[in-house]
């Protein structure tokens, strides 16, 4: 009798725990569904087969050709080349649009705002691979489609960091320039930009870093740099020359990692 | 003696960053040269830009006014897989990226497991998404499955490594007081742990389904299925009108992901 009539306490009340259930289930079932979906079209055999290819590709790849490393320095200083210039060419472009995107810098909250927040999700939604892609087909393959690439792909990246770095400044400061008289952009310079330049040198270093990763791979499109090579050893199954180019970009991230670091831990 | 300080009639604004004058003309001028040396390996062919400038506008117009019918096929194809991909490699990649997680918690896993961990996330960060898609499309053949697998391998590197940072600055006190009561190792992480890294594990999870869109949109360039393969073939066809109506689609989606999950997100902390 007591058992039935007092109070079990409960995490949730009946109709959260059956609204939680339900929308595993349908998380669960959905998944199910896409993997159906998904894999009608896949050939299982393949699929089975890959730890025979795995090895194989393993084995071709084992001693990587070293003596090919000497033709990989002019295409890794174009990929460093595509990604710091292709760094400044964001940078600039993204930071106008930072201050425009920022609700506390912008001219107007209802006409340029929007706009200034549609390019950045356009940039931050487009890889720096399509850009290529199109760039490549539009201006032809070298290293300034690549610059180009890389720069649409930062503005994004870059001037959202940025306006929000804005959007947190301390407003007492721009206060207190406004009241010396100064003129607009003279509180820009003198209280708003020494408030974000530590944020922004960090924002730009670290989008430099990610621009060097996607840069190597930029040339697979025709874009210039390593991906170039990359792209010709794949064709050709040169898996020894993909292994020595792999490396090559692994120790380039690394570097470019541990720069980046160093820097922004003296910025910061 | 009275030394008079002189006083300046004009003020010269100090820098803001490289306080130290000699590192700093060093750095500038280092940056000066570079960018000299760089600018000189870019060799534009003028000629042919301006011969492209005719299809960039093509493009452009292409861009302004969409071609969503010739092709529809091809994207609605290209869309269902890229959208499966995503879904699928997120789950599967969150399902692995949990115990590895925990597993590089330097305060909750014994040390070889930790190192077996942060070794595994090391891995899967260190190289770009198409480099693991060109290696699993040369093992799985062509097709979705193999972007599965690239982006399911990407997810881990990620979510694990955040995941871990966010366990070991989790509350210790919590973590004791669950101890105390005798509590195992399971059920310090069932009740200590995880409803403290909860609404940050989801968070996590939605903004990688995000990301893992945007890079299902990519790898098909390299063969690994989605929307990239039927993009790479409107441009390879000159069809920029349907270019851009894939890529209105991809921006429309990343638009509408992003929004909920901001939503969601605001819903669950």
């Amino acid at each position: 009798m007591t058992t039935s009539s007092s109070p079990v306490w409960q995490y949730r009340t009946r109709k959260q725990t059956l609204l939680r259930w339900l929308g595993w289930f349908w998380l669960v079932a959905l998944t199910v569904f896409c993997w159906q979906l998904m894999n009608e079209n896949t050939i299982w055999a393949f699929v089975s087969d890959a730890p025979a290819q795995a090895a194989d590709i393993g084995s071709r790849m084992f001693p990587p050709a070293w003596s090919y490393v000497g033709e990989l320095w002019q295409p890794l200083w174009d990929t460093i080349n595509i990604a710091t210039l292709g760094t400044l060419l964001g940078i600039m472009i993204a930071v106008p649009v930072a201050f425009l995107a920022a609700s506390n810098t912008t001219p107007s909250v209802r006409f340029v705002r929007p706009l200034a927040l549609l390019i950045i999700v356009a940039s931050r939604s487009i890889n720096a691979l399509i850009w290529a892609l199109l760039l490549v087909a539009i201006i032809g393959p070298g290293l300034l489609a690549g610059i180009i690439a890389i720069g649409l792909r930062s503005i994004g990246f870059v001037a959202k960091l940025l306006y929000e770095a804005i959007e947190e400044i301390d407003v007492t400061q721009v206060e207190a320039v406004r009241a010396t008289g100064a003129s607009g952009a003279q509180v820009i310079d003198y209280a708003i930009v020494p408030q974000i330049l530590p944020a922004f040198w960090g924002i730009s270093v670290f989008r430099w870093d990610i621009n060097i990763r996607e840069s190597t791979i930029l040339g697979l499109v025709g874009a210039g740099g390593l991906g170039i090579q990359l792209n010709a050893s794949l064709a050709t199954l040169a898996w020894n020359q993909v292994a020595t180019i792999f490396l090559l970009i692994l120790g380039t991230v690394v570097v470019s990692e541990w720069v980046s670091a160093r820097v922004r831990q003296a910025v910061l | 003696m009275d030394h008079q300080p002189t006083v300046r009639s004009t003020w010269k604004r100090p820098p803001l960053l490289l306080t130290n004058t000699l590192w700093r003309r060093l750095i500038y001028s280092g940056a000066l040269i570079y960018l000299v040396l760089a600018v000189q390996t870019v060799e534009v062919d003028w000629q042919r830009v301006y011969l492209g400038l005719e299809r960039g506008w093509r493009f452009i117009e292409g861009f302004l006014v969409p071609d969503f019918t010739t092709r529809w096929r091809d994207i609605h194809e290209g869309l269902i897989e890229s959208l499966t991909i995503t879904l699928t490699s997120t789950v599967a990649g969150i399902l692995i990226s949990v115990p590895i997680g925990i597993g590089a918690a330097r305060n909750l896993a014994p040390a070889p497991v930790y190192l077996a961990c942060r070794g595994i996330i090391t891995l899967s960060r260190s190289f770009q998404e198409i480099i693991i898609a060109i290696l699993l499309v040369a093992m799985f053949g062509f097709g979705p499955f193999a972007g599965f697998l690239t982006l399911a391998f990407a997810t881990i590197g990620f979510l694990s490594k955040l995941l871990a940072e966010e366990i070991e600055s989790c509350d210790r006190s919590q973590i004791e007081a669950i101890r105390a009561t005798g509590a195992s190792w399971w059920q310090v992480v069932n009740y200590s742990v995880q409803p403290q890294v909860m609404p940050r594990l989801v968070g996590l999870s939605l903004y990688r389904l995000d990301i893992n869109f945007r890079e299902s949109a990519v790898i098909g360039i390299v063969g690994a299925g989605g929307i990239g393969a039927t993009l790479n073939t409107a441009i390879d066809r000159y069809e920029y009108d349907s270019a851009g109506a894939i890529l209105i689609l991809i921006i429309a989606i990343v638009l509408v992901v992003e929004y909920s999950s901001s939503y969601i997100r605001r819903w669950v902390q």
